[in-house]
């Protein structure tokens, strides 16, 4: 049974495809990297992978999953950094699913709390107002909540751009982590350095799918081409998608 | 003298007392509920609630004359009309709260002029405005203090998400459905605790109790729960200053309130420990680490 399942997915906005007739599927515990230059629909896909878009043709089947089973991490998270709170307190509300609105947060919660932020090298920082935090560090906070939603499919949305190689080395040894303990994770990623060595299944997306498969065959030259040249245009007056035209003459 | 000056009107007078009780039980629901509308960035969205609620006042007003009950009816009704209305407007279409809001809040401001302007004498539109808290009866107290009542309870259970929703809007919409549920849950809170304000601070400063004691607060701490103890302690303190300054000095109670709170607000900004001018100004030597 596979952890996710896209059926001729087109994923948009304002009936405007971003990511156009997507099919196959995620094999539980995959540890998936999904490239594309800008604008090739990377978050838009993983948006929809997490429900906050809905598809606008096809569907996106997750298995066994609830949706409720996915941790979601986006690019730009929309956190008001100038709101009260503490990074111990920040971190505790990935606990939602097992607090809810009125669970109390006992002796073992707070131990895992401290323990997730501890697993991101930020000990001593429980206090501290989340405004204060840097960039590297908002991410390790962030990761940290991820850590204790303790998620079985992890959705990460360009987790390291803008982050020093000290953070990001950290950082990616947590992912390897959770691909070790049996998740499913993907990542839309830039570093293809990275993707090469550290991801073994990788999505080339422009706009639609254009390689999906063991990285090593997937990522070649005539691959990343395609993907560049891919269009970037949004063309108000596009017609009705014919590749849907075409399937229902058939039928 | 001092006695005489602080206490003595309270232990004479009954309508003193009741005054008393109804500023304090408006302090403890109307604060915290300002310190989120301040962190959500919607103080002014409490403004202008606060005049979405006067058609709805003015048609009670209509219906049975200077009757608190018809009125608190009347104004509870139309606040949720335009509360969940422009909540709805702006979660399904994309536009912005505030914008929306606006749209809704001018159109009921003008409804509530032309009822008003149809019937009714320049008294009772005084008292509509500016509010009388001294002339508190106990059933209108026994109403204040239910609604500040429910408020607590209302704000104890969507507190988690509300806070949430606050830091991280994406993430609780990940999580859970509760997000749009407590906002209007709490906008609904917002509407009740503007119309309990209405009788003693009226229609135009009733958001006055609940905004500046959250603005004064944040001068003060960088903690959500030590914000909201601070809000509710200063909102007590200028509704009983403000009594005492009314009584004393025969300004009209309501403005006497908003205005020793004013005077608290200034001295925070000039003296406050976070962020205030002073400490701004001579911030000491920068530290090791």
């Amino acid at each position: 049974m596979a952890a996710l399942h896209f059926h001729n997915v087109t994923l948009g906005y304002d009936r405007h495809p971003a990511v156009h007739h997507l099919n196959g599927e995620v094999a539980p515990g995959a540890l998936v990297a999904v490239i594309g230059p800008n604008g090739a629909g990377k978050s838009t896909l993983l948006r929809g992978i997490v429900g906050i878009l809905k598809p606008l043709d096809g569907s996106i089947h997750l298995g066994e999953l609830d949706s409720r089973d996915i941790a979601y991490l986006p690019q730009s998270a929309e956190i008001d950094r100038s709101f009260p709170i503490s990074v111990f307190d920040f971190v505790a509300t990935g606990l939602w699913r097992a607090t809810g609105l009125f669970g109390g947060i006992g002796k073992a919660a707070r131990d895992k709390i401290l323990h997730a932020i501890a697993g991101v090298g930020l000990n001593g920082f429980e206090n501290r107002p989340i405004g204060t935090l840097s960039g590297g560090q908002t991410q390790r906070v962030l990761f940290a909540r991820v850590l204790l939603q303790d998620a079985s499919l992890i959705v990460l949305d360009e987790p390291f751009n803008a982050i020093d190689s000290k953070t990001t080395i950290d950082l990616l040894a947590l992912v390897k982590h959770w691909h070790g303990e049996g998740r499913t994770v993907l990542a839309a990623l830039h570093d293809l350095d990275m993707v090469r060595t550290h991801f073994s299944e990788t999505l080339v997306l422009a706009r639609g799918p254009v390689a999906w498969g063991p990285t090593a065959e997937v990522l070649t030259p005539e691959n990343l081409m395609v993907a560049m040249r891919m269009c970037e245009a949004f063309d108000d007056s596009a017609a009705a998608c014919a590749a849907d035209d075409a399937r229902s003459r058939a039928a | 003298m001092f006695y005489d000056a602080l206490i003595g009107p309270f232990t004479e007078f009954e309508f003193m007392r009741r005054a008393l009780a109804a500023v304090i039980a408006l302090s403890l629901a109307g604060a915290p509920i300002g310190v989120f509308l301040m962190l959500r960035r919607m103080s002014l969205v409490g403004d202008a609630m606060a005049h979405a609620i006067l058609p709805g006042a003015a048609v009670g007003f209509l219906l049975s004359g200077l009757n608190l009950f018809a009125m608190t009816a009347g104004g509870l009704i139309a606040g949720f009309a335009v509360a969940i209305l422009a909540g709805v407007v702006s979660r399904s279409t994309g536009l912005k709260e505030d914008a929306s809001l606006a749209t809704f809040y001018l159109a009921s401001l003008a409804l509530g002029v032309t009822i008003v302007s149809i019937k009714g004498t320049n008294i009772d539109l005084l008292h509509v405005l500016f509010g009388n808290i001294l002339a508190m009866d106990d059933q209108t107290l026994l109403v204040v203090a239910f609604n500040a009542t429910v408020t607590l309870l209302v704000l104890a259970v969507i507190y988690r998400p509300l806070v949430i929703e606050s830091v991280d809007p994406l993430f609780l919409r990940t999580v859970s459905r509760a997000g749009g549920p407590a906002h209007l849950a709490f906008l609904a809170l917002v509407v009740v605790n503007l119309v309990n304000g209405f009788q003693a601070l009226g229609t135009l400063l009733a958001v006055g109790l609940m905004i500046l004691p959250a603005g004064i607060a944040r001068f003060w701490s960088r903690d959500l729960t030590a914000m909201i103890c601070i809000a509710v302690i200063v909102a007590a303190v200028s509704g009983y200053a403000g009594l005492v300054l009314s009584f004393q000095t025969r300004v009209p109670s309501g403005p006497a309130i908003i205005l020793v709170a004013s005077g608290l607000y200034i001295v925070s900004v000039l003296f406050g420990r976070v962020g205030g001018v002073i400490r701004q100004l001579f911030p000491g030597r920068h530290l090791e680490a």
